[in-house]
């Protein structure tokens, strides 16, 4: 399921918890703005920090520029190489790690209340003084061709990123975030220095730290982190809907069963309607036994172990995107499932009943994403990101309550196309040629 | 404020001086019911939710011989009707009530959790204490779900040379023991299974006094007892519980080694497991030297000792690895692999992962080394705490192998005080005739 985690992870932030935490806007004494949920009880923080533009960066040719440069920046920093700094970070026993993703690079800090400035200190060396030594390099780019290999034999992935290439032809999203083993065996040390200048800078980045820190010790290291970065001359992306042309396209694999990825266009993550776009994905097909998809294949026909929808909508782009494995013998009658899934959703087959349901599991399962300071730091670095309000996370729900049946079925017909499905294939299905 | 584990704590700061304290959440509180159900209560109470488990000390390697697979088979069944639910209705009725629920199974153990606001926590034993007796199997619903694990299967293992390498390698390890068969069942005896063979197994091994509670969350520990009474409480016990004896290992007298190819294996590598000894109540120290060598070993992708030798100083492999499970009920198992640079062979890796082993075991313990692992072990005694739902986890798996809650709350504390000395006799007792090596390598390598 691992594969529809990123896709759907943006989504999930949309269903932030009312209640139970109180956010506290913080201003540095320099005035950049962060926020923070103070919890004292346990003695260490955790900070999250998103750079706007991930490998959304990547120059034309260097797809997985920006995920290389992420993965050398624990490989040593100003005077410390990469050994010296591993062992100073693990005599400290903090966490420093950077992940490269579509339109952001995130930085995850976690440290001890009790050496947290001497943690601070080493994610600043990272941040404005990695090595990126040639002989670092040259390792983690064999690691990373290593792991590309194995993605590109993996029929999730291979149905993944055909997927995107069909509808997101000429724009960044069409290739893979981490690349591919030719194109990372192409990158340069300087592909990999421009990667880490375009990446961090201090003008689209947000803070939120959840954990044992005050406002002002929280201040401080704002001014410290992002008071020591450039601005960005970066262009960004177009914006670009998926757009690939309707139909079936099958990629032989030699496996008796056969991974399919299916969607079309999704919707602007700031669209007036992707509210309810994102109550009627919960109840057709965003998880749970219960959704519409995964009665009609899994229960009552046993045709899949999982099916499953989301609305990847990102910053530069957006898709509405599903996917399942069943048998190769299957895959017909799967296929055509889900298509009278579709025109049945934008036919408004979605009842009061359904809607009463998710809107009842939505608004009561909010607090569960309260999953300790990680997450919450996360949620709120993601939340600004995303250009929520501080109050969001009050009235998310009494949005969520206040659709009704007629919305849904406004909306259901603009969001559900089933004459422009694309059906990616990675198997050797019965009956489809 | 007496608390045991601080007096335990105060005992270990003058072993290890330079070390703060363990930090010691509020221990988690046990009881046992008259049916002879344990309980377990974790508070936590920073967030309005928490997670109930029911644990059951049944699991894969408890399948009857021809039936692999039948204990997961049974965990996907009992999200199907009993006598007063439909079909469906349990995960509709959490999913009601703004929950989340799911279940997994192991060799060792099959547990059945939901996540829910804890003012739903009494409607969530009502539904699991009902379908620990009353589950009803009809043919309309054994059968799709039979396929719907012939798709899980494939999803998995069929889809994953890895995956597929690491059952063959499992396989190969256990001679006898049925920890060696996969936990989903392979696939020709899967096709076999049956409502009625559910049923029978799920007679014999369903009971109260087969199961563990961990309510973990935003409770008082006096309430989800008078809660478990209510709800567990009146189902009885059953008298004739299997014992859970296993088959055991013989004597292992020769390596096996395993040479495995697919076209889908992007890079070759070379993965060896060892017979371990494992986790046992009262006596966790030689587990516990095996657990620190794995981390001194394979941990840290930099400066662990395979890393640093293999991938850093000599350039010979991509990555290099050590791991060690040992919480398990019969039989622990110790894990050494590379995955060597382009250019360097799977023999040639293999041969200096085992000359890394040789002069570790030679040079002994590097005592900075040690410093900074206890460190990261005393932080993530910290960190633990932020997860209500993993402590439950951990706890829960601890308890289902025979492990008591206060063998769990020591392990750290055993664990921070293992010995370099007990360290490398663990490295030495790691026997190659106990062992199995496989090479994973592409159609053409």
């Amino acid at each position: 399921m691992k594969l529809l985690l990123s896709v759907l992870s943006l989504v999930a932030l949309l269903a932030t918890p009312v209640a139970a935490i109180e956010i506290q806007p913080v201003t540095s004494p320099e005035g950049r703005q962060a926020w923070l949920v103070e919890e004292g009880s346990i003695p260490f923080v955790s900070i999250q920090v998103i750079f706007t533009g991930g490998s959304s960066l990547d120059p034309e040719g260097k797809a997985g520029a920006m995920s290389l440069m992420t993965a050398l920046l624990n490989e040593g920093a100003g005077d410390l190489d990469s050994q010296a700094y591993a062992t100073a970070l693990e005599s400290l026993a903090g966490t420093i790690s950077f992940e490269a993703g579509r339109d952001q690079v995130s930085m995850t800090i976690r440290a001890l209340t009790e050496n947290r400035d001497q943690v601070i200190d080493l994610a600043m060396l990272a941040l404005t003084q990695a090595r990126l030594d040639d002989d670092s390099i040259d390792r983690v780019r064999a690691q990373m061709i290593a792991s590309q290999e194995r993605e590109a034999r993996n029929p999730n992935s291979i149905a993944r990123r055909a997927f995107a290439e069909l509808g997101f032809a000429g724009h960044p999203y069409a290739t893979p975030t981490g690349g591919t083993p030719e194109s990372i065996a192409g990158l340069t040390s300087e592909d990999v220095r421009n990667a880490y200048r375009a990446a961090f800078t201090g003008d689209l980045v947000y803070v939120g730290a959840a954990g044992d820190i005050s406002a002002q010790d929280l201040g401080a290291i704002v001014d410290r982190i992002v008071g020591a970065l450039p601005d960005s001359n970066s262009t960004l992306p177009d914006y670009r809907s998926f757009n690939a042309p309707p139909g079936i396209t099958v990629i032989d694999f030699p496996a008796p069963q056969s991974v399919i990825q299916f969607g079309h266009a999704g919707m602007r993550w700031d669209d007036d309607d992707f509210m309810t776009a994102y109550v009627i994905n919960s109840a057709f097909g965003g998880g749970g036994f219960n959704s519409s998809l995964m009665q009609e294949l899994r229960e009552q026909r046993g045709l899949t172990y999982g099916v499953y929808t989301g609305l990847a909508s990102n910053r530069f782009g957006d898709s509405f995107v599903g996917s399942f494995s069943t048998a190769n013998e299957t895959v017909v009658q799967a296929i055509d499932l889900v298509r009278a899934q579709f025109e049945w959703l934008a036919n408004g087959g979605m009842t009061q009943e359904d809607l009463d349901r998710i809107q009842t599991y939505l608004t009561g399962a909010y607090a569960l994403r309260f999953d300790g300071n990680g997450s919450i730091a996360q949620i709120l670095a993601s939340m600004q990101f995303q250009g929520y309000p501080l109050n969001y996370i009050n009235i998310r729900n009494d949005l969520i309550r206040a659709i009704t049946l007629d919305d849904v079925r406004r909306v259901s017909a603009r969001l559900a196309q089933p004459d422009a499905l694309q059906f990616v294939v990675v198997g050797q299905p019965v009956g489809l040629d | 404020m007496t608390n045991p584990l601080r007096l335990i704590v105060v005992a270990m700061m003058a072993v290890a001086a330079s070390l703060s304290p363990v930090f010691a959440a509020d221990p988690p509180q046990v009881f046992t019911l008259d049916n002879g159900m344990e309980v377990v209560v974790i508070e936590d109470n920073r967030a309005p939710v928490v997670v109930q488990m029911v644990w059951y000390r049944v699991g894969a390697a408890d399948d009857p011989a021809g039936q692999s697979g039948i204990a997961h088979y049974l965990e996907h069944l009992m999200f199907k009707a009993t006598d007063t639910m439909a079909e469906g209705e349990f995960s509709s009725t959490v999913e009601a009530n703004g929950g989340r629920d799911n279940a997994f199974t192991s060799w060792d153990y099959t547990a059945y959790f939901q996540r829910v606001a804890s003012d739903r926590l009494g409607l969530m034993m009502q539904m699991e204490a009902d379908r620990m007796v009353n589950l009803r199997l009809d043919q309309s619903d054994w059968l799709p779900e039979r396929d719907v694990i012939l798709r899980e299967r494939e999803q998995r293992v069929g889809s994953s040379a890895d995956r597929a390498f690491g059952e063959q390698m499992r396989a190969a390890l256990f001679q006898n023991h049925p920890y060696g068969r996969p936990i989903i069942g392979w696939r020709h005896e899967i096709e076999q299974l049956t409502g009625e063979i559910a049923t029978d197994f799920y007679r014999l091994h369903y009971a109260p006094n087969n199961a563990i509670l961990i309510v973990a969350g935003d409770v008082k520990a006096d309430e989800v007892l008078a809660l478990a009474q209510q709800y567990y409480g009146p189902i009885p016990a059953v008298a004739d519980l299997p014992a859970r004896s296993r088959p055991t290992e013989p004597p292992q007298l020769a390596e096996r080694r395993l040479l495995m190819r697919d076209g889908r294996v992007g890079q070759p590598y070379v993965n060896r497991l060892y017979l371990a000894p494992n986790r046992r109540s009262g006596d966790q120290r030689q587990a516990a030297a095996f657990q620190v060598l794995a981390t001194l070993l394979g941990a840290s992708s930099q400066t662990s000792v395979l890393e640093r030798a293999l991938t850093y100083d000599q350039g010979l492999t991509l990555s290099a690895w050590a791991g060690y499970q040992g919480t398990a009920l019969d039989q622990g198992y110790f894990t050494l692999g590379v995955m060597p640079a382009t250019g360097v062979s799977l023999q040639e890796a293999e041969d200096a992962m085992d000359r890394v082993l040789a002069e570790f075991i030679e040079t002994g313990v590097d005592a900075d080394q040690l410093e900074r692992v206890r460190m990261q072990i005393r932080a993530e005694s910290i960190y633990r705490q932020d997860s209500a739902r993993s402590r439950a986890e951990s706890l829960g798996a601890a308890m289902a192998v025979g492990l008591t809650p206060q063998d769990q709350e020591d392990w750290i504390n055993i664990i921070l005080s293992v010995t370099p000395d007990e360290i490398i006799t663990a490295a030495r007792s790691l026997d190659r005739r106990a062992s199995v090596t496989g090479w994973l390598m592409g159609e053409d390598q």
